[in-house]
């Protein structure tokens, strides 16, 4: 019950904003916000408590096909639905701040039902649940980049990025029918076929149906991460879009693509996995570096951070791939660092352009004297990012590289390039905008307020909590991603 | 067999209330007879063959059969009637002179479309598919003073009198090399031909009943008629067109094949295996390029009749299972979807003139109502989750997967992100683009009509998340 209420709840309460106008709105969102994570925290003590099986929701829903609504929180799960329960609310936050937004009451309600699929998508247990929640959780995403952008070029922008993610979800469905039409029938089922991520896991294909299989599932993934090639929509999406929308894109959206790999690609097809390893690593890897050069050229905050992001994920896709049970670990604290760490760069540089009306770092300069909360938190923001000891950029971090050590020297010694690559471009994002010579905007920008203070100091706590207790959340994943890597190598 | 009784009365009987010149009474009046005969309707399911007394002589029961197939799809048929019809209230409101006249039509169509559904008898099919061709060829050039509404009448009768001709000869040489019209009598002739010089005869009226039907639903590469016709003809109509008769003609198309022709299916199965790959490609591909949203709507429906198609091919051996119950609800997203789609636009093209994508633009600030319909709509069009069309694809997809057409669902598959494409530009255009100079007013919409739109959105929702309720019917 406490999952359905988890997945349903933020849709029930963005119907109830379509009755609410401008304060109430704001308060119905930020109280829904609120509870749910509350209800998070609270599913999290009875998974410590008594383990998954209280969490477990297994309901018909396609009786004669064989398909379950069946959502589960296991500890891979949890450590996903915390992260955007907790990030939620400070996106809500940042959005009313936006008071330029026509129609607010849309933007917090779709805010508010884009939450329903990403937990959908991070609780579901069921291939096409799993399917179901990762579309709709498009349909929001959509609206919100593109219908509340200033840029000129938002239709084409959106555009790409809707095809492009839909366009790769095709072919994780036809990849999902094929399996589905493999198994056999679930226990105490008429339908001949099961979609239940136990029959799945236990499916036994061969290496070569397994290797086009590997393909069709992993575009989807690919696409969403993005790992290069596919991540050509990416950099324009972020920048283009308002700041809330990207932070959900960046923070929670892309983490779908590493769940979606950890739990529906690596242990269904194993063999199609180890086939193309090597291909994804260097992909991966290629990812890295090329997002952290073409970063360093960046003029554009948004867009800077956007490239970095590219190059921090391709270290997370790394270490899933190493297949290390060190690297899958580092996955999931990465998957949460990363996602208080971004979230966090775009709140600066959301709080730099609100002030200033610009995010081109030529235009800003010497703007610390004036803001020395912002310029505080800006920096450790920056620094959890580059990964520095104490902060959860450096687990995270640290464990990857270890996987992708272990799986090959050479390939952990290029990846490893990531940390240094992000010292460089963020250092120098942080001195042009902050240090340097003053701007015009040097005197006349103001400080932190009330709540952004609030909200930085949220981000803060999480990113040493994650430095200096990860095994708050390693201890969660553990389980499962020792399960995964039995699966694998079946 | 009492619906199509029913029809028929109160389709003459609205004829003389035509005579009455009171075109506000008409609207509920058909409104009340179409639910009373979809109630009737569903009387129906569960009684096969239940078939009134004095009807129940050999001669006439052979004819038609009803049973739970039948039911469903003359179900399908009479409640996309019924949730079309509030959308012609611009025409009580203009003080259209033909009202009644075309209400009439319409319930004559709708008798022979569930003739068409419920046939046992060849003849019974072609008596069904006449039925409603000559009610449509009128309808289509209702709107008289207009040029295009007469160009699509006249296109729309020259090819169907051609397409029935064939069907016609088709039936002949069916007959010819059978020595029957009974769809079970066929079944059985084929697999055991008593002659085997008439088999040639046979295949080629196979083949030409293919061709006869893939002109009446728009298969390519029959289905050149499809977008002048779908364009010219009053939107309307239009909507009653691509959602009643496609629906009516692939129910009466997977019949004819499951029943009457499965011993042949060597020539069928490879001839709609093409029909579907050129359907799907020509109908989406044409879909991209077009400017005007109804036209885009009519390529649409071809590709739509290309997926359709998709789920004959998994109608192997019995009129329940996968392949009709795919159908079935294919047909139902599909026309729910389109009903929507053609309303909203119906009722845009009525105020603002202009039926492309730019009249469209602005609409999500004026009328969220309209857009969010229209969005829902062509979402479930594309097949997108959380409507209804999205199991309709999936239930064909992973029938006809079942039965190991692995390379067409692949193809389908690729051509449904074509779709994507195209049902996506209006949305763009209504929720991204501001409105054209003088078009920012809102469309005026009547409580009536909004409510329609309402269940329709409802309908699309709810059955786009509990697909279970309505997914295991036949």
């Amino acid at each position: 019950m406490l999952t359905a209420f988890l997945v349903f709840f933020p849709l029930a309460a963005a119907l109830l904003l379509h009755f609410a106008k401008g304060g109430a709105a704001r308060a119905l969102a930020l109280g829904a916000a609120l509870l749910e994570f509350v209800v998070a925290v609270f599913a999290a003590i009875s998974f410590v408590r008594t383990g998954s099986a209280g969490l477990d929701l297994n309901l018909n829903w396609i009786p004669s096909a064989g398909i379950n609504f069946h959502l589960g929180i296991d500890g891979l799960s949890l450590c996903l639905v915390l992260l955007t329960t907790f990030l939620v609310p400070i996106i809500l936050l940042t959005a009313f701040r936006h008071e330029e937004y026509e129609n607010p009451g849309a933007f917090y309600a779709l805010v508010l039902f884009m939450q329903t699929g990403l937990l959908g998508v991070f609780t579901a247990m069921d291939a096409f649940v799993f399917y179901f929640f990762w579309e709709v959780a498009l349909i929001p995403i959509y609206f919100l980049a593109g219908a509340w952008s200033r840029s000129d070029r938002r239709i084409q922008i959106t555009f790409k990025f809707f095809l492009y993610t839909i366009i790769g979800s095709l072919f994780m469905l036809a990849g999902f029918v094929y399996l589905y039409l493999q198994t056999g029938p679930a226990a105490g089922s008429s339908a001949a076929h099961s979609s239940d991520i136990q029959a799945f896991y236990a499916l036994k294909l061969s290496a070569s149906e397994q290797s086009w299989l590997f393909w069709l599932v992993f575009a989807a993934f690919a696409v969403k991460m993005p790992i290069f090639p596919f991540h050509t929509w990416q950099p324009d999406t972020y920048t283009e879009s308002p700041t809330p929308a990207t932070m959900l894109l960046s923070g929670i959206m892309l983490k779908m693509g590493i769940y979606g790999c950890l739990r529906w690609l690596l242990p269904v097809v194993p063999l199609g996995v180890s086939q193309w390893q090597q291909l994804v690593m260097v992909l991966a890897i290629i990812g890295i570096v090329y997002g952290a050069i073409i970063a360093i050229r960046q003029r554009d905050m948004k867009r800077l951070i956007a490239y970095s992001s590219l190059s921090h994920v391709g270290l997370m896709i790394a270490g899933v791939f190493s297949l290390q049970a060190i690297g899958l670990q580092g996955a999931v604290v990465q998957m949460l660092a990363h996602g208080v760490n971004v979230v966090g760069m775009f709140l600066v540089a959301d709080a730099i352009e609100r002030r200033t009306g610009s995010r081109y770092m030529p235009d800003l300069g010497g703007l610390t004297r004036r803001t020395p909360l912002l310029s505080v938190c800006f920096l450790v923001m920056l620094l959890s990012t580059v990964a520095l000891p104490l902060t959860g950029g450096f687990v995270g971090e640290f464990l990857l590289l270890a996987g992708v050590y272990q799986f090959n020297m050479w390939a952990g010694a290029v990846a490893g390039l990531t940390i240094i690559f992000s010292a460089v471009y963020l250092l120098r994002m942080y001195q042009r905008t902050m240090l340097g010579p003053d701007s015009t905007y040097s005197e006349t920008i103001t400080d932190l307020g009330g709540t952004e203070l609030v909200m930085f100091g949220a981000l803060i706590v999480l990113v040493f909590w994650l430095g200096l207790f990860p095994g708050t959340f390693l201890r969660l994943s553990e389980p499962v991603t020792s399960q995964i890597l039995t699966l694998v190598g079946r | 067999m009492l619906p199509i009784v029913l029809l028929s009365v109160f389709g003459i009987l609205n004829l003389f209330l035509g005579f009455l010149r009171s075109n506000r009474a008409l609207l509920p009046f058909i409104l009340v007879v179409l639910a009373l005969v979809f109630g009737v309707n569903l009387l129906d399911w569960n009684h096969a063959g239940s078939i009134p007394a004095f009807l129940d002589s050999p001669y006439i029961s052979q004819m038609l059969t009803v049973d739970n197939y039948s039911v469903a799809f003359s179900g399908i048929v009479l409640l996309t009637a019924l949730l079309l019809l509030p959308f012609s209230r611009s025409y009580v409101v203009a003080g259209e002179p033909n009202l009644a006249e075309y209400y009439s039509l319409l319930l004559f169509s709708l008798v022979g479309a569930i003739m068409m559904v419920s046939y046992n008898h060849l003849i019974m099919l072609f008596v069904g598919i006449e039925i409603l061709s000559i009610s449509m060829y009128v309808l289509a050039g209702s709107d008289k003073r207009n040029v295009r509404s007469n160009e699509a009448a006249l296109k729309y009768f020259l090819q169907g009198a051609f397409a029935t001709g064939i069907l016609l000869f088709g039936i002949a040489l069916l007959y010819g090399a059978t020595g029957t019209f009974q769809l079970s009598e066929v079944a059985a002739a084929i697999a055991t031909p008593a002659n085997q010089s008439l088999v040639p005869m046979l295949y080629v009226g196979v083949l030409l009943m293919v061709i006869g039907i893939g002109f009446k639903i728009s298969a390519a590469p029959f289905h050149f008629w499809t977008p002048d016709v779908y364009e010219g003809t009053p939107t309307f109509f239009t909507a009653f067109m691509s959602t009643v008769v496609k629906t009516a003609g692939f129910a009466a198309f997977l019949k004819l094949l499951v029943v009457a022709l499965p011993a042949a299916s060597t020539v069928w199965l490879p001839t709609i295996s093409a029909m579907c790959v050129l359907t799907l490609l020509l109908g989406n591909v044409g879909a991209t390029v077009q400017t005007s949203a109804k036209r885009m709507l009519a390529y649409s429906s071809v590709s739509h009749a290309g997926y359709l198609l998709l789920g004959l091919i998994a109608g192997h051996g019995q009129l329940s299972g996968a392949a009709a119950q795919s159908i079935f609800f294919y047909s139902l997203a599909y026309s729910i979807a389109t009903v929507a789609a053609f309303g909203v636009l119906k009722l845009v093209s009525d105020q603002r003139q202009r039926e492309d994508y730019a009249g469209l633009a602005g609409l999500g600030r004026t009328n969220p109502l309209l857009a969010f319909v229209l969005t829902l709509a062509l979402l479930s069009l594309g097949g997108i989750p959380l409507t209804r069309g999205f199991f309709g694809k999936f239930f064909i997809f992973t029938a006809v997967a079942s039965q190991g057409h692995i390379g067409l669902v692949v193809f389908a598959v690729l051509m449904s992100m074509v779709g994507i494409y195209y049902y996506l530009r209006p949305v763009i255009a209504m929720y991204l683009r501001p409105a054209e100079p003088g078009a920012e007013a809102p469309i005026v919409v009547d409580g009536f009509q909004s409510a329609t739109l309402v269940l329709l959105a409802i309908i699309t929702l709810v059955l786009g998340i509990l697909p279970g309720f309505l997914s295991n019917l036949l």
